[in-house]
């Protein structure tokens, strides 16, 4: 896949889509590409957060440890960003990624990824837009745990 | 040190003194000789006195002497000669008096040259002896740079001057008085005058000279501060840097040099005064021989030849004069710059010569224990850091010293070191005091290291095996022109009372550390390098050099064997993906473009990096192989796509890690070149343009940059271009290039990229430190492990070890400590530069390593964390100077003092 590929697959990732695509590919170009094979580790719960990953190609799982073992929370598919949340936080890795199929990705550094948000309040403005979507979908969840008790 | 230079000199020198004066004195006969000549040659053949009657001849060469009692006795006739053949003779004796007198002056110069270099090789030896034994608190006043410049430069002109201090005065002299008696002789009157004339110089030229030895004085210290002051810019760089205070140096630095062309200046005109003067009153003796020589002549009451003869007899006395005069000024000048350097190296309490005799054997274990008795200590300013403490080490103990920020623990590891010497009280083995035992048994059975580390300029093995060079063990032997050379240093060095001792040899103690020699010093180094967690750094530094081909025989023969140990791992691994390997006739898409074409490591700047499009061989090559239009259209697509996304960040953005074909400064230059270039014809570009836009090609990587230039027709074009610049390499470029070849070792290249003989995927972010934990296993699991480490160990850590960090600075200092297996082992504060998790790891490990094989020593660690304590079997307290407290972890903890407070 070519830079310009990756460039035409960031554009449809909702995060992305108010930046103009020579910035794009910029971001891009100054990602690594990096490939993973089915069941190789992406990162680690805990793990200090270096980075964000674009998925281009496959699919991962999001596990998140318990007392019984890892529990799969979620799955990504392409075009899903992934592991955004501890380098916003400064936090450590809320979850585990794993690669469920052979699966190709963008991985984006913390340092380049907060320049752009500094330099782009477009994309900080979605940036937040999607985190506090996700929030109310927690909350919604967490209601409907509660009441289900 | 002797106060007085010609004492010292004379101490030295007596013999060689005595000889060169008699043969000056001998030399003083044909010397004298050749003034009576030119008269006998005037006033005889030439003005012909005695040879009257034509067809004269007179006896030449005739002995005879008037003997007392006897009447003259005729030992030679002598030859009968006429007027020219008389002429002819003196002449020619004239001529062979020259000759003699020549010769002599060779030998004397030679040998007085000789003397002089010899006494300022001992004299540079006697201060630097003399630094070896400063007691230390002396360093704590003294700039580094400043004994250096003395030890240097300003004894230097002492060399000149010792073969002249008995020998010039006795030489000229004899000179001035034998050329003066000459003109007495011929003509009192005259030769009163010359008396009046060399009076006023004795007296009135060294009175003006005062004032020269004055501001030579003050030449000599603001020249020493100078040098202090540059020394201490480099040593504090950093801090100049970090304030801003470059340009308050800069003034300092001006103004020093200020007052130095000041002193020197003010020196330059009034040598130049005195020369004058000392010119004049020279000049002035002629004026008044002609004159009144002349008018005596006219009366009568002088014959010419006589004239002539003082005339000539005086040119040869203000030479003499002046450089007795001179003489006389440098004399006083080195006496001053000598008692100026004595008097900075004589100093109270300097360490006895016995303390630091060169010992070759061994001394017993130190089986006693070590005590302090009463022992205070003070600083600089008088401030009590320890305050009649008494306390005993036994061998064998580990002991915790836990001190408050006023403890004084720190001060008490530096008096068992002897860095810091007590006040009152004293610290001692056994029954002997510690200071008067010899540094041979001190050195040996005790070893110490501490926060403050220093380091040589030296690689880490001879950092690390420094503390075993105690003695030379081995004798060298030597052959040939060796052999004469080591017997002429030998005696050299005695003439010179240097030491003899061969620098060459192995001074190594094995023994000390637990070897038995060379071949097996590396258990027990690499023991002490794991105790301090250092093997790993170690090892890293020598995968990132390039190994010595010549000694690492055994990594070079078995490269390809660890080559392919590491692809099967690798594929066992599942990691085969990872390295892609070179391969003499596949293009390695990991690598760029230009090392795909040379397919070689770079061995001298004509091919490294940017020269490599310059070169006209590789661009012909290009040519032929149809890859220079390819490449060229392939950079232009670069400079486009980099400009396009960069142009716009400002250059110290940190994007521009990221763009590996051209720096941000680089970028305008490329904007302009493709405005210029672009539309124009390929054959229109200039040969430096060309080159140019074709090295953006030569970086790019396809899986990394990922703007789809690269085709499979391509690739198969640089394969054959390889393939071509090799089969025509001209012989200057032989040297400049080492193929890949996956049965050779590449000198040029790091031990890693002789071991992975490929790239790494650009598409594996983790795979990196995961090969490189590979490459260790399969290096241990080949046993090329100590090679590897070897490699490492060449590493230079650069002045004063700066090219490591404080941590590996502070590790490498006790693994120099642990490596000498002492029997006490004093630690102050000796990881403070590390975290407090690697602290424990460390003390745990050196605990446990002090202590292996039987060998048992005393362990008296100064702890940075009271909590370190636990490990030790003794813990001792101190605070505000005193011991407070001194038991076992246990009953400290127990009790309520202040370990417990510090503790919490």
């Amino acid at each position: 896949m070519l830079l310009k590929d990756e460039v035409g697959m960031l554009q449809r990732i909702p995060l992305f889509t108010g930046i103009e695509s020579s910035k794009l590919k910029l971001l891009a170009f100054t990602s690594d590409r990096v490939s993973y094979s089915a069941g190789q580790i992406l990162f680690r719960q805990g793990d200090e957060g270096d980075a964000a990953y674009v998925i281009l190609s496959g699919s991962a799982d999001i596990l998140v440890d318990s007392d019984s073992g890892p529990i799969k929370v979620a799955e990504m598919v392409p075009n899903s960003i992934v592991g955004e949340i501890a380098i916003l936080c400064n936090s450590s890795r809320t979850a585990t990624v794993r690669a469920a199929t052979p699966l190709e990705a963008l991985r984006i550094r913390k340092d380049h990824f907060l320049r752009l948000m500094r330099e782009y309040p477009e994309m900080t403005i979605e940036i937040l837009r999607v985190l506090a979507d996700r929030l109310s979908h927690t909350t919604a969840d967490l209601i409907d745990a509660r009441s289900a008790k | 040190m002797e106060p007085s230079l010609a004492r010292y000199i004379w101490t030295h020198t007596k013999k060689q003194q005595v000889w060169i004066l008699m043969i000056v004195l001998l030399s003083m006969i044909p010397y004298f000789m050749s003034f009576d000549l030119p008269k006998l040659i005037v006033n005889g053949p030439i003005q012909g006195k005695g040879f009257e009657q034509p067809g004269t001849t007179l006896p030449f060469m005739r002995l005879h002497y008037n003997l007392p009692f006897i009447g003259e006795v005729q030992f030679f006739s002598g030859f009968q000669l006429d007027r020219t053949a008389t002429l002819f003779a003196l002449s020619l004796v004239f001529l062979l008096l020259v000759i003699i007198n020549g010769l002599f002056k060779l030998y004397i110069n030679t040998y007085k040259g000789r003397l002089g270099e010899r006494m300022l090789r001992r004299l540079r030896f006697d201060l630097v002896d003399r630094v070896l034994r400063f007691p230390p608190i002396y360093f704590k006043r003294v700039k580094s740079a400043e004994v250096a410049t003395m030890v240097k430069d300003e004894v230097e002109p002492l060399g000149g001057f010792i073969g002249d201090a008995f020998l010039q005065p006795v030489l000229l002299g004899g000179q001035a008085l034998t050329a003066m008696l000459f003109i007495m002789i011929q003509n009192v009157w005259l030769g009163m005058i010359a008396v009046v004339i060399v009076a006023i110089q004795i007296v009135l030229i060294p009175r003006m000279r005062r004032r020269l030895i004055v501001l030579g004085r003050q030449r000599q210290l603001t020249a020493r501060a100078l040098s202090g002051r540059v020394g201490e810019i480099v040593d504090g760089i950093g801090a100049v840097h970090v304030h801003d205070t470059s340009n308050y140096e800069r003034a300092d630095i001006a103004a020093r040099l200020g007052l130095i062309f000041k002193i020197r200046f003010d020196l330059y005109q009034w040598k130049f005064m005195v020369k004058f003067l000392n010119n004049f009153l020279a000049q002035l003796t002629p004026f008044l021989f002609y004159m009144i020589g002349g008018y005596l002549a006219i009366q009568g009451r002088l014959d010419v030849g006589q004239l002539v003869a003082v005339i000539g007899a005086y040119k040869d006395l203000p030479g003499p004069m002046k450089e007795l005069i001179d003489w006389d000024q440098d004399r006083q000048d080195v006496q001053v710059k000598y008692q100026q350097v004595v008097e900075q190296f004589t100093v109270e309490g300097l360490i006895a010569p016995e303390i630091g005799a060169l010992t070759i054997d061994d001394p017993d274990p130190m089986a006693n224990p070590l005590s302090a008795v009463n022992l205070s200590i003070a600083d600089d300013g008088g401030a009590m850091l320890l305050n009649r403490i008494s306390l005993q080490i036994k061998p064998g103990e580990t002991v915790a010293l836990v001190s408050t920020a006023t403890g004084g623990a720190e001060a008490l590891a530096e008096a068992f070191a002897r860095l810091n010497w007590p006040d009152s009280g004293r610290v001692a083995s056994g029954a002997d005091d510690l200071l008067e035992l010899p540094e041979a048994v001190t050195g040996r059975r005790m070893s110490y290291a501490s926060s403050d580390v220093f380091l040589f300029q030296a690689s880490l093995r001879d950092n690390l095996l420094y503390g075993l060079k105690h003695a030379p063990l081995t004798s060298v032997p030597y052959d040939g022109a060796a052999a004469d050379q080591r017997r002429w240093n030998i005696d050299e060095a005695r003439r010179s009372g240097n030491p003899d001792v061969d620098i060459h040899s192995d001074w190594i103690n094995y023994a000390s550390a637990g070897a038995t020699g060379p071949h097996d010093l590396f258990e027990a180094v690499r023991r002490v390098l794991d105790a301090v967690v250092l093997s790993r750094d170690i090892l890293d530094l020598g995968l990132r050099s390039s190994a010595d081909i010549t000694r690492h025989t055994e990594l070079v023969g078995r490269i390809v064997e660890l080559r392919a140990a590491l692809r099967t791992r690798l594929e066992h691994e599942g990691l085969s993906g990872v390295v892609v390997p070179f391969e003499p006739g596949a293009y390695n898409k990991e690598a760029t473009i230009g090392q795909n074409l040379l397919f070689g490591a770079a061995a001298g700047s004509e091919l490294a990096d940017k020269a490599l499009a310059a070169n006209p061989y590789f661009a012909s090559v290009l040519r032929q192989a149809g890859l220079d239009l390819t490449l060229y259209e392939m950079g232009m697509e670069i400079a486009k796509q980099a400009i396009e996304l960069f142009a716009d960040l400002p250059p110290d953005h940190q994007f521009f890690q990221q763009l590996a074909f051209m720096s941000p400064d680089e970028i305008p230059a490329y904007e302009t070149l493709l405005q210029r270039l672009k539309n124009r014809p390929h054959e229109a570009v200039s040969e430096t343009d060309r080159a140019m836009i074709i090295t953006l090609s030569f970086a790019y990587i396809e899986p990394r940059h990922r703007f789809g230039l690269l085709s499979d027709e391509l690739m198969s074009k640089i394969v054959a271009a390889r393939n071509q610049f090799y089969e025509n390499l001209p012989p200057e470029l032989q040297n400049a290039v080492e193929r890949y070849d996956p049965a050779k070792y590449i000198a040029a290249a790091t031990v890693m990229d002789n071991v992975l003989f490929g790239r790494v995927g650009n598409n594996h972010p983790d795979a990196p430190d995961r090969i490189r934990s590979i490459v260790y296993d399969i290096l241990d699991e080949l046993g090329l492990y100590a090679e590897l480490l070897d490699v490492g160990l060449d590493f230079n850590v650069g002045s004063g070890g700066r090219r490591l960090t404080g941590g590996q600075r502070q590790k490498l200092d006790v693994a120099r400590a642990l490596l000498k297996r002492p029997d006490f082992l004093i630690l102050n504060r000796p990881l403070s530069a590390l975290d407090q998790r690697m602290q424990d790891t460390v003390l745990r490990n050196v605990l446990e390593t002090a202590r292996c094989d039987g060998h048992s020593p005393a362990i008296v660690w100064v702890v940075t964390n009271p909590a370190m304590a636990m490990m030790f079997d003794r813990v001792i307290v101190f605070d505000a100077g005193q011991l407070v407290e001194d038991g076992t972890h246990e009953t400290l903890l127990a009790g309520n003092g202040i370990f417990k407070e510090l503790l919490s």
